[in-house]
């Protein structure tokens, strides 16, 4: 078989960052490609790459043979490289077909719309490649399953021979995602080729005909899904044998820094998020709580922080009722909150960073002086935290959106360690942060915890999991399933229960 | 950094200008005037004495306008409503003072906290609706513009708050007694209204609130990112809320250097149109009490200065042309300051990136 994609040597480099370094990787035509890796593995550089929204600084594209300069995902789109992506560019307020041809509107006279002409096209679409859409049906009406639909159909639209899927079963439930799979084995049944970009191993050995792995920015090796397992997949991810859980001498403290009992939360549209939840943190330990992403842990960390109430249960941080006390009260009793959002929950992106040193400090000393702010206090200590953290910029004085997000990840974390916090919520500390980052912030993580702060680590990277973690809490679909050891759990076990396929 | 800050923050307003200047340029051209000429006229019009001392008071109300709206815009609140407010302050303001007899500092006193609890409450109501209902207040807010001035006509009518003077066919407030008036300031055969210093004290007030108190850190955080503030502690619902009645309480305030200075009563002749123009002031003065007044003496200047224009024949329209394209160009010219800014800053980020990687690499081979 044919190649109808390769990747020669490709290098992109960021400043500070190598994103991508000799990464080179052969497509077949007519199969299922998968491309998995730890996050910040650089799996989502190569997508763009291959979708022209990022230029290389080396190496060679070749698409159907010939080699290619991508300039924009146009250049892509005329090649018949097609991306869909992870989160959904579609309009609620219009129809499945008007979403479709959005863009790209067969015209008459270059402005009258064809409707009945793009109608027929995608029907046909539709019926060649086993999609299930109505063209009429308004988009606000449909599921996650069928908008993901959609947007496939909208690459197809545009004669893509070459689908690119962007992490398209982190949205989807286990129904959906058999149902996406039936699809993709049609679309390759058809002659179409899918690069398939995953982290979780099971989807992969199931689904894919080459799997390519990359860690750290670089392809590392290809593996045909019947020559290989589970284990040697998530061994090539991370580089050799998952690490060990570092030996530091486990002080519990008696005392409950955070005790959650039976609670449960329901959304606004009456769907049950969190059910009788029961946690118990104390102090020196920490405490990892893993899932697959949307199981109920924002929620969970919402509770905690005091920004939703529990419909039942309790939720006691500090001795404090979180359910009845303010997030600044909260804040104030020594809970540092790392949120997984960092851009969107954790920073001012528009403000200078001592500005940002302030944020989430402005309701106690030494940040704030009786009614004033303590600018000198604000300018002196994120100084400390740029050095301490090795943050990497010209000054305090530049916008916080200026630096990478590796780097206000670390000045995050060096803001809420101040002050030797009792309990530290820290959601994904380290997504897309690179390894020296990563090394900084679970270093510092694991020196508050020999300090005596209690921690809860949310995460979906194993790794971290099991480098951190005292004990781990598994959430599934809004319940704690399990509390595993980790020193006597393998990876294999801990990705089960997150699936919930089994319950301890 | 900051120096060249504050040299951006004028470059962008400057440029506005000039642009709006050359814009009208070719329309007086086009039409056969001669433009040079004409803003000849304007300026030495526009700063003689006498029409100088009228720029200043209307600069003043201007001014409060331009400050209520940029209160308002921090928050990424766009308070349309300041007309509203700003006739509801100034009514009840009049109402109240009528009302009374009080020592002379004293009345003065309550008749500014009367209008700025009367233009508070006004824009509470969409602050309400907005925090409680997500109504959008400009929806809310342009409808009460309408009740404001409806409420205010019906109070009006002579047997109930307002009456009708002799000889005159406009229905206003009783007039305030001599101790609730403020004294004006005698200069180039005008009256400069004292109201002035009140105006300098909310603008420096503003400032100050802003960038120094935990309540303004506050209010900027909720405008930036409302999620990151709610994260960090802040109510910020409770305070998109206070902003919008700040906001209000200062619109209160735009009616009442005429009020106190020279009508001594409200009348149905109190204009219109303070809330576009406190808008676009707030914007072209980029929300600071300097640019703010700058952009507020800019607008009086032009306006005042326009009638002159109809002595040779051209429209004095041409001034609202100005206005207009000035409020366009300043959007376009901050927007590209922004972007340069940012641009800068990430050149400079990655620059100390490499310089790190560098002197990392240095101390490894000294090591070695």
């Amino acid at each position: 078989m044919s190649n109808v994609l390769e990747v020669v040597g490709i290098e992109k480099r960021y400043p500070g960052v190598v994103a991508n370094k000799d990464v080179s990787i052969q497509i077949e035509a007519g199969t299922i490609h998968a491309i998995i890796g730890e996050n910040g593995a650089g799996k989502s550089t190569l997508m763009k790459t291959l979708y022209g929204l990022i230029k290389p600084d080396a190496g060679q594209i070749k698409v159907f043979g010939s080699e290619v300069n991508l300039k924009s995902p146009q250049d892509a789109i005329a090649l018949g490289i097609g991306m869909v992506h992870q989160h959904f560019k579609l309009a609620d307020n219009a129809t499945v077909l008007e979403n479709v041809i959005l863009g790209s509107e067969p015209t008459r006279f270059g402005f009258v719309v064809k409707f009945d002409e793009a109608r027929k096209k995608l029907v046909e679409i539709a019926e060649n490649y086993g999609l299930d859409i109505d063209p009429d049906e308004p988009l606000s009406n449909l599921g996650v399953g069928e908008r993901q639909r959609v947007e496939i159909a909208k690459v197809l639209f545009r004669g893509a021979k070459i689908l690119i899927l962007d992490e398209p079963t982190a949205v989807l439930v286990p129904q959906e995602v058999d149902e996406l799979f039936a699809n993709l084995r049609e679309l390759v049944k058809k002659g179409l080729t899918v690069i398939f970009i995953s982290h979780k191993l099971d989807e992969v050995l199931s689904i894919a005909d080459d799997i390519t792995i990359m860690r750290q920015g670089t392809t590392v090796a290809t593996r045909k899904p019947n020559k290989t397992n589970k284990k040697e997949l998530a061994e090539l991810m991370v580089g050799g044998e998952l690490p060990k859980p570092k030996a530091g001498e486990l002080k519990v403290s008696p005392e409950s820094i955070l005790s959650i009992k039976s609670a449960s939360y329901f959304r606004a549209d009456g769907r049950q998020i969190l059910d009788d939840v029961n946690l118990e943190l104390h102090g020196g330990e920490i405490i990892g709580l893993a899932g697959v992403e949307g199981n109920g842990q924002s929620e969970l960390i919402e509770l905690i922080m005091g920004l939703i109430q529990p419909a039942t249960g309790s939720v006691e941080v500090l001795g404090l009722n979180a359910a009845t006390t303010l997030t600044r009260d909260i804040r104030n009793a020594g809970v540092a909150y790392i949120p997984q959002d960092r851009q969107r929950d954790g920073l001012l992106m528009t403000a200078p960073l001592w500005e940002n040193r302030i944020l989430g400090h402005q309701f106690a000393e030494p940040m704030a002086k009786s009614i004033w702010v303590n600018k000198g206090a604000a300018i002196a200590d994120s100084k400390r935290v740029v050095s301490e953290f090795d943050v990497r910029t010209p000054g305090i004085n530049v916008l916080a959106s200026a630096l990478s997000g590796g780097n206000q990840q670390k000045f995050i974390v060096g803001r809420e360690l101040t002050g030797d916090p009792k309990l530290i919520v820290a959601a994904q500390p380290t997504r897309g942060v690179d390894v020296g980052a990563q090394a900084i912030i679970w270093e510092h993580l694991m020196q508050a915890r020999s300090k005596g702060a209690g921690i809860l680590l949310i995460s979906a990277d194993l790794e971290e999991l099991f480098s951190l973690s005292d004990r781990i809490a598994v959430i599934y679909s809004g319940k704690i399933v399990s509390i595993l050891n980790p020193t006597k759990t393998t990876p294999e076990d801990l990705g089960l229960a997150m699936t919930g396929a089994q319950s301890a | 950094m900051t120096k060249s800050r504050l040299f951006w923050g004028i470059v962008a307003p400057t440029a506005a200008i000039l642009n709006s200047l050359l814009f009208v340029y070719i329309i007086l051209k086009l039409r056969g005037v001669e433009p040079i000429e004409m803003f000849k006229l304007m300026i030495s019009y526009g700063f003689d004495p006498r029409n100088l001392v009228s720029e200043i008071n209307q600069t003043v109300a201007y001014y409060m306008a331009g400050v209520a709206a940029a209160i308002g815009f921090k928050m990424l609140l766009f308070n349309i409503g300041i007309d509203g407010q700003y006739r509801m302050g100034a009514f009840f303001g009049a109402v109240v003072g009528a009302a009374v007899n009080l020592p002379p500092v004293l009345h003065v006193l309550l008749i500014i906290l009367v209008a700025m609890l009367a233009g508070g409450v006004w824009a509470a109501i969409a602050g309400y609706l907005k925090v409680k209902r997500g109504v959008n207040e400009v929806i809310s807010n342009i409808m009460l513009n309408f009740i404001a001035a409806a409420i205010i006509a019906f109070l009006l009518s002579p047997n109930l708050l307002g009456s009708l003077p002799e000889g005159s066919q406009n229905l206003q407030t009783k007039p305030i007694p001599a101790s609730g008036q403020m004294p004006t300031i005698k200069a180039f055969e005008g009256e400069i209204y004292t109201f002035f210093f009140i105006a300098i004290v909310v603008g420096v007030g503003y400032w100050i609130m802003l960038n120094k108190t935990i309540f303004g850190f506050n209010l900027r955080a909720t405008g930036l990112s409302f999620r990151a503030a709610r994260a960090s502690g802040v109510n910020a619902p409770g305070m998109i809320f206070i902003t919008t009645v700040l906001s209000g309480a200062i619109a209160g305030l735009v009616g009442i250097g005429t009020l106190l200075s020279d009508t001594h009563s409200y009348s149905m002749a109190f204009p219109s149109g303070y809330a576009f123009t406190g808008l676009a002031l707030a914007l072209l003065g980029r929300n600071h009490p300097v640019g703010i007044f700058f952009a507020a003496f800019l607008w009086s200047f032009l306006e005042r200065s326009a009638p002159v224009l109809e002595f040779e024949g051209v429209p004095p329209e041409i001034v609202i042309v100005m206005q207009g394209t000035i409020v366009l160009s300043i959007v376009i010219a901050y927007e590209v300051v922004a972007r340069i800014n940012l641009r800068q800053q990430q050149r400079a980020v990655g620059s100390a990136n490499t310089e790190n990687q560098n002197s990392q690499a240095e101390q490894v081979k000294e090591t070695k």
